[in-house]
């Protein structure tokens, strides 16, 4: 079993940056892929204010700054994927895009490369199948945001060969996470059942049934959960959680991971949540959307 | 403002099964009514003289406070609330108190019973007079859904309990709350909603059947 030592990140949206955070942070060689320059830089002055609020924090020794960020490099070249032993894709969730970029890094990088999907609806196997090695690929969901986030669902597809998952697994707890193993199936675990909750405490609301701080206090009393789930909605934005419907009910067909009316009229109105100053709740201090 | 209360007693109190500052703080002379116990409906149906109650409390089970009150055309309300603390299975009463109005029930009584829980210590979310009130129609499916992918093998069980803790910051996983709190007493709570509402993810999953089948052998 070769030993992993660099890793690629491609797509330096939020998610991307969070994970180059906690390969770079864990001494891999951290190489970030994005198409946009931008998108790049984003990401690195991102990575540096984490780390430096987290020297401030006194949970990062100040010396240990430099040496992440001189593993931490950004290009807008695949091509520069070529020496990676690890690559973990973070792009949108788009089978066909995926496909497009896997068939590409399948033709740069070395036969000894594992590739990993962070997707978190969209089938392993399936993504796996346009690799070109679908027996060295595997599901790697990181929470958001990931550089704060422990947990990571490690998913093999029907084609991922067991050295492939071990590999990964050691690698991922080599960056101080925590793995568990499920199923390939839509939503893997943690949106497998957060989803159709939330929709249920939509729905709730559209019934009439009660008003959402009396859903929240509700659940925050009565299961001990530290956000009530239309405050955790509120923080998830509505149009994502009309996305991550639209992705787990187009598979699943599950009534209950259906996006409720409700949440396309509050998109309509522009109250999405947190980000746009009203949600579920209201937000004085964020800014309104529209205005 | 104080809210006195008189408390009736009518058997075992699923809401407060041991000595609680709410039934403490009962005033013998108190001008609400608190009937708390199983038998606290039929208590309610008894007595008389309730009028004139800034508001009157009942404790509900799995059944709606319309079993109690009546129902008019959607009209139904009064000084009447209903109310109970939730509690999973055989875990201990959480502070949550959910108060169930009807359609009608005068603000001023909703206010001086939630005073009144308050005043105790206790939290209280207000819902409408539906089956399963507000956490065990939310919480219900969700457990449901984990002992069904349990036997499905989505994951194993400590994994799944371990991502939702981790994921979600959930003070425990779907499947030890379970084993904790009692997979039979599951199989009733999610029995009766399921009945009451007629919806596939209330059904009981297989292991709480199982459960409910080797209580009744015990």
């Amino acid at each position: 079993m070769s030993e992993i030592k660099t890793i690629g990140i491609a797509g330096a949206g939020t998610m991307g940056a969070g994970i180059a955070i906690v390969c770079a942070r864990a001494g891999f060689r951290t190489r970030v892929f994005d198409l946009k320059q931008d998108a790049l830089d984003r990401a690195r002055s991102q990575t540096e204010g984490f780390l430096r609020k987290s020297v401030e924090r006194g949970k990062l020794a100040g010396e240990k700054l430099p040496e992440i960020m001189a593993q931490w490099s950004g290009t807008t070249r695949l091509e520069d994927f070529a020496d990676c032993d690890l690559v973990i894709e973070a792009v949108f969730e788009s089978l066909p895009v995926k496909h497009d970029l896997f068939g590409k890094l399948d033709r740069i990088c070395g036969p000894q490369a594992i590739f990993a999907s962070n997707t978190s609806t969209i089938s392993i196997t399936e993504i796996a199948g346009g690799s070109g090695r679908p027996d060295r690929f595997v599901g790697m969901h990181f929470c958001l945001p990931a550089q704060l986030m422990k947990l990571v669902e490690m998913s093999p597809g029907l084609a991922t060969s067991e050295e492939t998952l071990a590999r990964a697994w050691t690698v991922c707890e080599a960056m101080g996470q925590k793995p568990v193993k499920t199923q390939d199936t839509p939503g893997f675990v943690l949106n497998y059942f957060l989803i159709p909750f939330n929709n249920d405490a939509i729905r709730l609301v559209e019934q009439g049934v009660a008003e959402a701080a009396d859903i929240d206090l509700a659940i925050k009393t009565g299961m001990g959960y530290a956000m009530g789930p239309l405050e955790l909605l509120d923080l998830i934005g509505m149009d994502t959680q009309k996305l991550l419907c639209e992705a787990m009910h187009g598979v699943t067909n599950e009534p209950r991971a259906a996006c409720p009316p409700l949440v396309k009229r509050m998109i309509a109105a522009g109250w999405l949540g947190r980000k746009s100053g009203r949600g579920f709740h209201p937000y004085a201090d964020s800014k309104m959307y529209g205005a | 403002m104080t809210h006195s209360y008189r408390v009736v007693h009518s058997g075992d109190s699923r809401s407060f099964p041991a000595s609680h500052a709410f039934i403490e703080q009962a005033d013998a002379q108190g001008a609400s009514r608190i009937f708390v116990g199983e038998g606290a409906g039929a208590a309610f149906a008894k007595a008389v003289e309730l009028g004139a109650c800034p508001f009157v409390a009942v404790e509900l089970g799995h059944e709606c406070l319309g079993v109690h009150t009546g129902e008019q055309k959607g009209h139904e309300g009064s000084n009447v609330v209903g109310f109970a603390r939730f509690r999973l299975g055989r875990a201990d009463p959480t502070p949550l108190v959910e108060l169930v109005r009807q359609p009608q029930t005068r603000d001023a009584a909703i206010a001086a019973a939630k005073a009144a829980f308050e005043a105790a210590g206790l939290k209280v979310a207000v819902c409408g007079d539906f089956p399963g009130r507000i956490v065990d129609r939310l919480v219900r499916p969700y457990l449901n859904a984990a002992l069904r992918r349990l036997d499905e093998k989505l994951a194993s069980a400590e994994d799944m309990d371990k991502t939702l803790c981790l994921g979600l910051g959930y003070p425990e996983g779907p499947i030890s709350l379970l084993e904790r709190t009692g997979l039979a007493e599951h199989h009733d709570a999610t029995h009766a909603l399921y009945l009451a509402l007629g919806q596939e993810p209330y059904a009981p999953a297989r292991r709480a059947q199982v459960a409910k089948a080797r209580e009744g052998r015990a």
